[in-house]
């Protein structure tokens, strides 16, 4: 059944792909190891990041970029994820809402997941469904993550180009040099752009981003944090990169930094502009060996992930319960410490002791 | 990992009021079913093709329009057409009794009025999924 439907997910069948990528959210092992039939078309579709904190625009943008895309001819695939409840395990899943004008397409896929206990902005099926996905023979993968926050980055262990959406008025620009989420954009988009203090956030993120590529050029010694800072206010007073007095740090090549667009998603304004450069930005990693080096770390990080879930798998399997409540017991009674308690209960799995 | 229970929660035809189908859409979500909600105007094909690629397990109709005679039977017809009787159909909203019967001959497993208990709801989707 698992290699027929396989199979039929390869002939682009559109139930077989819906029924496969369920299997692999309910975690069926038979469904995993079936996955061996796509190894062949592993790497061919473009994998796009969508994310954002929630109501920034995300899903709308989504529907707009799958038209783009459309027009030039590609075969789309949405994965959008939404947060499951953790009290219920149910789930509201709304962002196909918005792009219900593509559901009869035949050359548009779109899937909603829940994240079912993931915290990273996804769920631990939708690396798979990829490669389900393209397998089927769409050309672009867009995966929406949930709606962020600071650090939900799992979308770049994934994607192969990822677009981070800001809207104006979340915050000043110390939110934007903050840790996190700020630091996976390839593209930057600040959607809603036609609301008050989009230009604003144009050129925080803008100076963010020079800011971190001289200090990745090692420019930081000679030009002193204090410079940095003043060469950010430069660029909040005057905008333009290129109309900004100069300073110690040299002219920073526009084209190094990642893009910051404005969009409307609403209207349709910008995404064209957008959806070209999501395309060239793609060719160019292709081109200068960017993305398979990016697709080789991405391998290693989502190999980490399912090392992971294994050993908790092999936890369950084995009735880590009962070897859990026994340490359990031992750290209470204070015969044992948790950390200790935490390696042999970690030792004891892998070498597949029962407890 | 337990299968979820995947549904459709969608309103076919023109009337602008989804107050019902938000509420049956939260109380399914608090039951711990994965509810894919499509939202106001929708076509039967969109609703038939909805179920299909997010392989869902019911599809819930909501309307107040007064086509259902019409919507609701189209798109059981559809789900037919595409091999997918396997989902379970039903309806809400403002229907007449006497539609009742008419509905149910086309395919359409219950169809709740206004005031029906959300439990109600709940417990005839757990009780007559038709996949397994």
């Amino acid at each position: 059944m698992y290699e027929d439907l396989a199979r039929r997910c390869l002939d682009g069948e559109v139930r077989a792909v819906a029924r496969f990528v369920s299997l692999l959210e309910d975690g069926d092992r038979r469904a995993y190891n079936a996955m061996s039939a796509f190894a062949s078309t592993m790497g061919k579709a473009q994998i796009l990041g969508i994310t954002g904190p929630p109501g920034s625009g995300k899903s709308t943008l989504t529907d707009k970029l799958i038209g783009y895309f459309r027009g030039q001819e590609k075969k789309v695939a949405v994965i959008a994820v939404d947060p499951s409840s953790p009290f219920s395990g149910g789930a509201i899943l709304g962002d196909r809402l918005r792009m219900q004008g593509h559901a009869v397409d035949p050359g548009v896929y779109i899937r909603s997941l829940a994240s079912r206990g993931q915290l990273g902005g996804l769920s631990k099926a939708t690396a798979f469904a990829v490669r389900v996905l393209e397998a089927a023979g769409y050309d672009i993968v867009i995966i929406e993550t949930v709606g962020v926050g600071q650090s939900e980055i799992d979308i770049v262990k994934v994607a192969d180009t990822v677009v981070l959406v800001s809207v104006p008025g979340l915050g000043d620009d110390i939110q934007v040099i903050k840790a996190g989420i700020m630091e996976i954009g390839d593209i930057f988009v600040v959607n809603k752009a036609d609301r008050d203090g989009a230009d604003r956030v144009v050129r925080e993120i803008r100076a963010m981003l020079e800011t971190q590529a001289a200090l990745k050029r090692g420019k930081s010694p000679s030009a002193g944090p204090d410079t940095l800072a003043l060469r950010s206010a430069e660029l909040l007073h005057h905008g333009q990169t290129g109309a900004a007095p100069s300073s110690q740090i040299e002219q920073i090549e526009a084209e190094e930094l990642p893009p910051v667009m404005k969009t409307v998603a609403e209207t349709g304004e910008g995404v064209p502009e957008l959806g070209a450069r999501i395309l060239s930005r793609f060719e160019g990693d292709r081109l200068s060996g960017a993305l398979e080096s990016r697709r080789l770390s991405s391998i290693k990080a989502q190999l980490k992930d399912i090392a992971a879930w294994q050993l908790l798998d092999l936890f369950a399997d084995s009735g880590g319960d009962g070897r859990l409540d026994s340490l359990a017991e031992a750290v209470h009674s204070r015969s044992m410490d948790i950390y200790g308690a935490a390696k042999k209960l970690t030792a004891t799995l892998v070498k597949g002791e029962q407890a | 990992m337990e299968r979820k229970i995947r549904v459709i929660v969608a309103k076919p035809g023109l009337d602008g009021h989804d107050r019902g189908a938000k509420v049956i859409a939260r109380a399914l979500r608090d039951a711990g079913m994965e509810v894919i909600y499509t939202g106001l105007r929708q076509t039967p094909e969109q609703i038939v093709q909805a179920a299909l690629q997010e392989d869902a397990d019911v599809v819930a109709l909501s309307i107040l329009s007064g086509a259902h005679n019409h919507l609701f039977p189209r798109v059981v017809e559809l789900l037919k057409e595409k091999g997918a009787e396997d989902i379970l159909v039903f309806g809400g909203g403002v229907i007449p009794e006497d539609d009742i019967p008419f509905l149910k001959s086309k395919g359409i497993a219950e169809v709740f009025g206004p005031g029906t208990p959300t439990q109600t709801t709940v417990d005839f989707i757990k009780t007559h999924l038709k996949r397994s």
